[in-house]
């Protein structure tokens, strides 16, 4: 029974951990960028919830209807504005301007909230739970979290395979200069998936604060566990994105039942093994040529 | 992204004092160190140089650190007397980024190229340490506190029998917060199973030592300590613990834990149905800010209490209260006190008293000798070495207390002194409470 709750909390988990992971894969799968700044962007929309929260007095999880679209308009222009300017043959220069970019985010942060650590509050919410029998009991909150990761990844997947934009994502993908001569915008396609991934950051980044305590610093220990489920589930593809979170979040429960101390490192093992394994990741749509 | 902020109310040089000084100093001093920058630098100031952490996860400590250095050079007009003379006094403040070997760097460049008279640090052994230790190698008088002394001390490598020569401390030990703790925890009814959280740092490991830390002390009290081993910091899961605790039927939490990994401990036992009637830690209970982030789940949580409000004592700068400190800093910020605006304070009374009290502050011997000589009545209690457990430590009062809801304002939580053994001259505030 004890492991069999470690399994379900473990897989719980996985769902945050899908929901970091998500935006970054979803970036990468068009544009092959990789956004240093993601766990900072994370870090940022728990204090755009924050700044709602505490103006407005609303639930954290109605603040979601302003963050969302607006992160989404903030990494438009992000990508529009700088990020597009950095793509191209070298893959050198998105590193540095995102780099540069968490930096900046972090900073900011700092300068306008301080460094006192913060929490969205969510009432009764946070510690309401579900009881299976007296050795297991299934927090609300984790669950929701999980199945707005599966909704999540359901609707991207369903927007990816069934409409035109979805058709565009996928053709510039493939081969985005073909995919320019066929009349796709690819600096507008980018923006759309950058607004698309910080549009999921928000989701994750109010889940987060909601789950425990944020400060302006804390972003990059975020991006970690973000590119290990992205990196497990293989690069490009959703579904995959959410099996690494889950993988993830399971290593680390029955890493921590064997003992306290191997609980990250048994995720990060896992990592290892499944990078050996299958190099490509378990499930990769995208491959570099 | 250094930041590095000179203060120095009354040291505002016209252009007629840099002449003037210029023209004295010119044919006497003009051959002896041409091209120093010392040189344009008037002999009549005393330059102190403070590291802290103002960016970076351990910010929130030098969160008083801007408020502390205006209102001390205020109070004394930006002058302090020493050796028969009106000193200027500049406070150079550097940010450590809240990492050690940015906070050797810039205390090496406050001892090489400001050429401070006085050394001073704050904020835990990851300011403390490295600045002590550049201090130690360059010979520069230092003084740091809010660091309990043993990471201070062994951590650096301390020898009890020697100890060191430049550098001084002043804060409390482990032996103290045991105590406090188990003070605390024999006000109430509980079975005496204690569930331990230490993670897998430095403080984590000095707790959680066998020999040096909880383990022996709470044996000796009847105790039965559960300690399911180091975890790693920022962990999102702790369910494994939980479910160990239940199972041992644990009726106190203890550890020194990160902010963020108590909430997610505490909402997960919530979540989990694990209600001890006691959780006592360390570092996540220590800002207000953070017992606020558990919402209502924060009531009569207890930790140790180095500073507060009610604690008897009065700055020798400002003759404020330590409530009228604390009241100062709400008004000044608009933010609640928090233990560290006292020792903040109290950092730079000690360090104008070593420079008021020198004999020469240009002879670090003779700094060194203020310091050692030290004997003040701060606002976070008296200091003075000689009596500490090593030569180089002074230690402090502590006592323990409970986080209690004020549903008046003006803020959501306060922190009430529930146990004062360690320290009778400490008043308490009320009783200990279970947690409901």
């Amino acid at each position: 029974m004890e492991w069999l709750d470690a399994i379900i909390q473990g897989i719980l988990l996985g769902g945050l951990y899908a929901l970091f992971a998500t935006g970054l894969s979803l970036i990468f799968g068009v544009m092959r960028l990789v956004n240093i700044a993601h766990g900072d962007l994370i870090v940022l929309a728990a204090f755009l919830g924050l700044a709602m929260v505490n103006g407005t007095g609303v639930h954290p999880l109605l603040s979601l209807i302003v963050t969302v679209p607006v992160m989404a308009a903030i990494g438009y222009a992000l990508q529009r504005g700088i990020l597009n300017l950095t793509l191209g043959r070298d893959i050198l220069p998105p590193l540095l301007v995102t780099f540069g970019l968490s930096i900046i985010i972090q900073n900011v942060l700092l300068e306008v909230f301080s460094a006192d650590t913060q929490r969205l509050k969510a009432g009764a919410l946070e510690t309401a739970s579900i009881a299976i029998g007296d050795q297991i009991a299934i927090g609300w909150f984790p669950l929701i979290v999980f199945l707005a990761a599966l909704g999540v990844i359901a609707g991207l997947q369903l927007m990816l395979f069934r409409t035109r934009l979805g058709m565009a994502f996928r053709a510039t993908s493939d081969d985005h200069r073909t995919a320019g001569l066929m009349g796709i915008d690819n600096r507008h396609v980018f923006a759309l998936a950058m607004a698309l991934a910080l549009g999921v950051v928000a989701l994750a980044g109010t889940f987060m604060a909601i789950r425990t305590n944020f400060s302006p610093a804390i972003g990059p220990a975020r991006l970690l566990y973000a590119f290990e489920a992205v990196i497990i589930g293989g690069l490009g593809s959703l579904w995959g994105t959410l099996a690494g979170g889950v993988i993830l979040g399971v290593a680390q429960a029955i890493g921590a039942k064997f003992h306290p101390g191997g609980q990250i490192l048994a995720g990060h093992v896992a990592f290892l093994i499944v990078l050996v394994l299958r190099p490509n990741g378990l499930f990769p749509r995208t491959r570099d040529r | 992204m250094t930041t590095e902020s000179r203060t120095a109310k009354g040291a505002g040089r016209t252009r007629r004092d840099v002449l003037k000084a210029g023209a004295a100093g010119v044919a006497g001093t003009a051959a002896l160190s041409a091209g120093f920058p010392s040189i344009a630098r008037a002999a009549d100031t005393v330059r102190i140089g403070y590291v802290s952490p103002k960016t970076g996860p351990l910010a929130a400590f030098a969160e008083a650190d801007e408020f502390n250095v205006s209102s001390v050079l205020d109070a004394v007009g930006g002058k302090v007397q020493s050796g028969g003379k009106s000193l200027d006094v500049e406070i150079i403040v550097k940010d450590s980024q809240s990492n050690p070997n940015r906070a050797a760097e810039v205390a090496s460049e406050l001892i090489l190229s400001d050429e401070v008279h006085l050394l001073c640090a704050a904020n835990t052994p990851e300011t403390t340490n490295p600045v002590a230790d550049q201090a130690e190698i360059n010979e520069v008088p230092c003084v740091t506190t809010l660091c309990p002394w043993q990471p201070y001390f062994f951590g650096r490598g301390g020898d009890p029998a020697t100890g060191f020569q430049w550098t001084y401390h002043y804060f409390w030990g482990l032996e103290d917060v045991i105590a406090v703790f188990l003070n605390l925890w024999g006000k109430l009814e509980t079975n005496k199973v204690v569930g331990g959280l230490f993670p897998n740092d430095g403080d984590g490991n000095a707790w959680g030592h066998p020999e040096l830390g909880f383990p022996k002390p709470l044996a000796g009290a009847g105790y039965t300590l559960i300690d399911p081993g180091r975890y790693q910091n920022l962990s999102d899961d702790f369910s494994a613990q939980i479910s160990e605790f239940k199972d041992a039927g644990a009726e106190i939490v203890t550890g020194v834990v990160l902010p963020p990994d108590f909430t997610t401990f505490w909402t997960q036992a919530a979540q989990q149905g694990f209600r001890p009637k006691a959780a006592t830690v360390g570092k996540a209970l220590l800002f207000p800010v953070s017992v606020e982030a558990l919402g209502d789940a924060g009531h009569n949580l207890s930790s140790e209490i180095w500073w507060s409000p009610s604690h008897p004592f009065t700055s020798s700068i400002t003759g404020q209260s330590c409530g009228e400190l604390a009241a100062a800093f709400t008004a000044a910020t608009g933010k609640q006190w928090s233990q560290p605006v006292g020792y903040g304070h109290s950092l730079l009374e000690v360090a104008l008293d070593v420079v008021s009290r020198a004999e020469d502050i240009g002879d670090t011997e003779a700094m060194l000798a203020s310091i050692v000589a030290t004997d003040i009545a701060t606002v976070a209690g008296p200091v003075s070495w000689g009596a500490g457990p090593v030569k180089n430590v002074a230690k402090m009062p502590l006592v323990g207390g409970q986080w209690r809801r004020t549903p008046e304002g003006p803020f959501a939580y306060d922190l009430t002194i529930t146990s004062n053994e360690t320290a009778p001259n400490i008043p308490t505030n009320a009783g200990m409470e279970a947690i409901a």
